[in-house]
C-alpha cells in the first residue's frame, strides 16, 4: 500500500501521465470530430502511425519540428479525404474503409520509411521536442515538474481541448457539424450541404489523429518504429464512447488511462512476484470497466454511421 | 390578376420508369392559401421537393417573384424566401430548439453564434404568430405537434414569404389540426402565401383559398374552393365516380377478442387501467382517443409484442393473455401496426419477402432451411392482386411501394383471420385504404385507452366505449365538424376517424 501511496505522491508520475496522454487527447479530438459529424473513423490506427512517420521524416530530411508537425497533420488530411471519397462520397461502410485504411495506412508508413531511410544497426534519430521550461511555473515545487515542464505538443494537445470543446458548442459551424451527425436531412433543409461538413470534419479530425501519432517520434521518441502506435488508436476509439462524444470528458478519459498506465509501469518495477503481465493488462481490463460504467447511458450522434445520400427517403 | 408570388411551369421528374410529375404547373398569389390536393402517390412531395431544391426536376422551371430559381439548392429557394415544412419532419432530436431553428442562419465562420439575440427572436415569433414552443427544450422532449411548430418556426426565422406544408395534419389530432388552420390564416393576413399538401377533403374545404388538383403525376384541376364541393373535389382526386361503399347489414356473431381489465403497469407513458371490451365476429370496433393515452401497447398487446400486468384476453374463448408475436401470427392474429416503417415491413427487402417474412417456419415457405423462393413470390402477387397494392410487383423494395405499407403488411394473413387489428391504418401514411377483406368480416381496430379507470369500468358502457350500437362504425369523437355529408369515403377514412367499412 504504501508503495502505491509513494508512486501517487511523486511528481515524475504526474508528469508521465501528461506524456502518456498527448497523443491520446489528439487521438480522441480527431475521432470525436468525426463521430459527431456521423462518420466513424477506424482508420485512426492507421492515420497515426502515417503522422508519425511523416513528421518524424519531414524533420530527418531538415525541416523543422514545427514544420514537421504540420506534414504530419497534412498526411492525415488526406488519408481523411480518402476516407470520406470512401465513406461519404460513395457511401461504403464505414467500418470496412476505416479498416483498411489502418492497414493501408501502416504499411505504406513503413514502406515509404524503409525506402526514403537508410536503417543501420540502431535506427536513425532526429533532435525531438524538448520540455519547455516556463519562467515562474517550472520552478514550483510539485506542480512544476509534475505538469509544467511538457513539451510544446502537450500544451497544444490540451489548448486543442478548448478550441474544440468550444467550437463544437459555441459557433455556428460546430452546429452545423453536430447537426449533420444528428440529421444530416435536417441539414440541407437549411440550406447547408452535408456532405461538405462530414468531409471536412473527417479531414480535420484525421489531421488531429496524425499530430497524435507525430507525437510519438517527434516528442515521445525520437525515431520511427512501424509498431509504434501499438493500439493507441483503438484506446482512442473507446475513449469517445467513455467521453459521451464531448471534449471535455474526453479529457478526462484520456489523463484516466494514462494514470492507470503510468501507474502500473511504476508497480511493475515495485513489486515482486506478480506475473508483468497483469500489470500490463491493468490499464485495458480498467478501461473497460470504466466503459461499461459510464458509456450506457451516452447519447450517441442519432446518425453516426448512417450513410447520407441526397434525396432518399 | 397581378403577377404571381410563385410560378411553376412545365415540372417534370422521373424516378426510373415512374413519372413522379408530368408537366405539373401551378401558380400562387400573394396571401393566398393553396391546396395542393392528391392521392397518396400522386407526386405532391415530389413537386414541393423541387420547389425547394431537394431534387432537380428533369424539366420545368420555378419562379418566385418572376425570377427563376436554380434548381437543386434549397439555399437558393430559402434565400428566395420559401419555408418549407417536411412531412416528415427534418428536426435533430438530441439538439435544442434553438439549435434546430438557426443553424443554417449564420455564417458559418463566426466565432460565437449569437444565441441570446436568437432565442429572444424565436420568443418573439412565437408571439407573433401563436406558436408556443420553449426554445431551450431538447426538441426530442417534444410532442408532435411542438415538433411541427418548430418546423413552422424555422421557416419563418428565415423570413421566409412562401410557406409550404407538406401534409401538416397528418400528426395533428383533430383539434391541433383546427387551431393551425386559424394560425396559417392570421399568417396570410400578415403577407404570406401557403401552399399546404393534403389529401382530407374536409380540411381543402375548410382551409383554403384555391385547389390544384394534382392525379397520378398530373394536373387535373383547378379550382377556387368555394366554387367546388367536396364530392367534385373527390371525383377529380380519384379520377371516377365515388359512391360511398354500404356495409351490408348482417348479425354479430359470438364474441372473438374479449378484454376484461387490462393494465399495463406505469413506466414510460406506457398506462392502460383497467380495460375492457369484446370484439365480435363480424364487427369492428373503433377505439379513439389521442394518442399517448395508451392505443399503441393495446395495439402491441394484441400482437404479443406486450403483455399486460393484470387481465385477461382472450381469442375464440382461449387464453392469450400471454400472447407471444409467433403464436399471434400462428392464431392468425392479424395486425397492421402504427409505425409501419419501423415494425411492419423492412423497407430494403422485397415485397415477396416481407410478404413471408413472418410465416417462415410454415413448410410451404421454407423447406430444409432454405426459402421456398417461387411459392413466396407466387404468394405475393397473390396479395398484390387481391388487395390492390398498387405500384408493387412482388420484387419491388417495399419501400418504394409508395405508402401502401399497411396494405403489405396486413397482406400475410392467409384467406381469413379471426382478428385484424390495425393502429391509425387510416393516417395518411398509409394512405387509403380499402378494406376488401371480403368473407374476412372480423376486425378489431386496435387504439384505446385511459387513464381514467372510472372510464372503462362504468357499468352501462361496458367495454365498448363509444357507438350507437354494436357493429357500426363510430362517429368522430373530436370531429372536425364533419358530419359525413357529402364526404367522399375514401377520404372519411383518411380522417382517421375509424375505418371506412369493410
Ligand atoms: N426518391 C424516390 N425514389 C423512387 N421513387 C420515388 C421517390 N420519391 C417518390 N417516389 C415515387 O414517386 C411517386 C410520388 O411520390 P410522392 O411525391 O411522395 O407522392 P405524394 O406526396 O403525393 O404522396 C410515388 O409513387 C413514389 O413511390
Ligand atoms: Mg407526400
Amino acid at each position: 500500500m504504501t508503495e502505491a501511496f509513494d508512486i501517487l505522491t511523486n511528481a515524475s508520475l504526474w508528469a508521465a501521465v501528461l506524456r502518456i496522454a498527448t497523443p491520446l487527447i489528439f487521438g480522441v479530438l480527431g475521432a470525436l470530430l468525426c463521430e459527431r459529424a456521423g462518420v466513424l473513423n477506424l482508420g485512426i490506427e492507421g492515420i497515426m502511425t502515417m503522422g508519425a512517420m511523416a513528421g518524424w521524416l519531414a524533420v530527418y530530411w531538415g525541416a523543422g519540428l514545427w514544420a514537421g508537425l504540420l506534414v504530419a497533420a497534412l498526411a492525415g488530411l488526406l488519408l481523411g479525404l480518402l476516407h470520406a471519397l470512401l465513406t461519404v462520397i460513395l457511401g461504403l461502410s464505414q467500418h470496412v474503409s476505416g479498416l483498411g485504411i489502418t492497414l493501408f495506412g501502416s504499411s505504406l508508413a513503413y514502406y515509404l520509411y524503409r525506402l526514403w531511410v537508410q536503417v543501420g544497426d540502431l535506427p536513425p534519430s532526429i533532435r525531438p521536442f524538448q520540455p519547455l521550461s516556463i519562467p515562474g511555473l517550472s520552478s514550483l515545487p510539485f506542480l512544476g515538474e509534475a505538469v509544467f515542464s511538457q513539451t510544446a505538443p502537450t500544451y497544444l494537445a490540451l489548448a486543442l481541448v478548448a478550441v474544440a470543446a468550444w467550437v463544437l458548442n459555441r459557433t455556428p459551424l460546430g452546429l452545423a457539424l453536430r447537426m449533420t451527425g444528428e440529421n444530416p436531412h435536417a441539414v440541407e433543409a437549411q440550406g447547408l450541404n452535408p456532405v461538405m461538413i462530414r468531409i471536412g470534419a473527417v479531414m480535420a479530425g484525421s489531421a488531429l489523429m496524425a499530430l497524435g501519432g507525430a507525437f510519438l517520434t517527434m516528442a515521445a521518441f525520437n525515431s520511427f518504429f512501424p509498431t509504434m502506435v501499438q493500439g493507441r488508436g483503438w484506446i482512442c476509439i473507446a475513449l469517445v464512447v467513455f467521453a459521451s462524444w464531448r471534449p471535455g470528458k474526453a479529457l478526462l478519459g484520456a489523463l484516466l488511462f494514462a494514470l492507470f498506465d503510468a501507474f502500473q509501469l511504476r508497480l511493475q518495477t515495485t513489486v515482486s512476484g506478480v506475473p508483468y503481465q497483469l500489470f500490463l493488462m491493468a490499464p485495458y481490463v480498467l478501461s473497460i470497466l470504466a466503459l461499461i460504467l459510464v458509456a450506457r447511458r451516452a447519447r450517441v450522434p442519432e446518425a453516426l454511421m448512417q450513410p447520407y445520400r441526397r434525396g432518399e427517403r | 390578376m397581378t403577377d404571381p408570388i410563385l410560378e411553376l411551369t412545365g415540372i417534370t421528374r422521373r424516378f426510373g420508369p415512374l413519372l413522379a410529375n408530368d408537366d405539373i404547373s401551378l401558380h400562387l398569389q400573394k396571401g393566398e392559401i393553396l391546396a395542393l390536393l392528391g392521392e397518396n402517390g400522386a407526386g405532391k412531395t415530389t413537386l414541393m421537393n423541387i420547389l425547394f431544391g431537394h431534387y432537380a426536376a428533369d424539366a420545368g422551371e420555378v419562379r418566385v417573384n418572376g425570377r427563376a430559381l436554380p434548381a437543386g439548392q434549397p439555399r437558393a429557394a430559402i434565400a428566395a424566401g420559401v419555408g418549407m415544412v417536411h412531412q416528415h419532419f427534418t428536426l435533430a432530436g438530441n439538439l435544442t430548439v434553438t439549435d434546430n431553428i438557426v443553424i443554417g442562419s449564420e455564417s458559418l465562420w463566426r466565432i460565437d453564434s449569437r444565441r441570446k439575440e436568437a432565442k429572444a427572436r424565436i420568443r418573439a415569433l412565437s408571439q407573433t404568430f401563436g406558436l408556443p414552443v420553449d426554445p431551450d427544450a431538447r426538441v426530442g422532449d417534444l410532442s408532435v405537434g411542438e415538433r411541427q411548430r418548430v418546423e413552422i418556426l424555422k421557416a419563418l426565422y428565415r423570413d421566409a414569404s412562401i410557406l409550404i406544408l407538406d401534409e401538416p395534419t397528418a400528426v395533428l389530432a383533430a383539434p391541433e389540426a383546427e387551431q393551425l388552420f386559424r394560425i396559417l390564416r392570421g399568417m396570410t393576413a400578415g403577407g404570406l402565401s401557403i401552399i399546404f399538401i393534403s389529401h382530407k377533403l374536409h380540411e381543402v374545404m375548410a382551409a383554403s383559398d384555391r385547389v390544384t388538383v394534382l392525379r397520378a403525376g398530373r394536373v387535373v384541376a383547378e379550382r377556387r374552393t368555394s366554387e367546388t364541393s367536396p364530392a367534385d373535389l373527390a371525383e377529380l382526386m380519384v379520377g371516377r365516380s365515388v359512391t360511398r361503399p354500404k356495409r351490408a347489414a348482417h348479425a354479430l356473431g359470438a364474441p372473438v377478442v374479449v378484454a376484461r381489465g387490462l393494465s399495463v403497469g406505469e413506466g414510460q407513458g406506457k398506462t392502460l387501467t383497467e380495460v375492457d371490451f369484446e370484439v365480435h365476429q363480424g364487427e369492428i370496433l373503433g377505439i379513439v382517443g389521442v394518442s399517448g393515452n395508451g392505443q399503441a401497447v393495446l395495439g402491441q398487446m394484441l400482437s404479443g409484442l406486450a403483455r399486460p400486468s393484470a387481465g385477461v384476453l382472450t381469442l375464440e374463448g382461449r387464453d392469450i393473455t400471454r400472447l407471444t408475436p409467433r403464436e399471434a401470427v400462428r392464431l392468425g392474429m392479424g395486425r397492421v401496426p402504427e409505425d409501419r416503417h419501423a415494425e411492419g415491413t423492412v423497407g430494403d427487402l422485397a415485397v415477396w419477402e416481407n410478404a413471408v417474412l413472418e410465416r417462415l417456419h410454415e413448410p410451404a415457405f421454407a423447406a430444409r432451411g432454405f426459402v421456398r423462393r417461387s411459392a413466396a413470390r407466387t404468394h405475393a402477387a397473390d396479395l398484390i392482386d387481391r388487395f390492390d397494392i398498387r405500384g408493387a410487383g412482388p420484387d419491388t423494395r417495399t419501400r418504394l411501394v409508395g405508402r401502401q405499407h399497411a396494405k403489405a403488411d396486413s397482406g400475410p394473413e392467409p384467406g381469413c383471420p379471426p382478428a385484424l387489428s390495425a393502429g391509425q391504418p387510416a393516417d395518411p401514411r398509409s394512405g387509403r385504404r380499402r378494406h376488401r377483406r371480403r368473407s374476412c368480416r372480423v376486425a378489431g381496430r386496435a387504439c384505446r385507452g385511459r387513464r381514467d379507470p372510472d372510464d372503462f369500468g362504468r357499468p352501462g358502457r361496458g367495454g365498448r366505449p363509444v357507438g350507437p350500437h354494436p357493429g357500426h362504425r363510430q362517429g368522430p369523437s373530436f370531429g372536425a365538424g364533419d358530419g359525413g355529408e357529402g364526404r367522399c369515403p375514401d377520404a372519411g377514412a383518411d380522417d382517421g376517424r375509424g375505418l371506412g367499412g369493410a
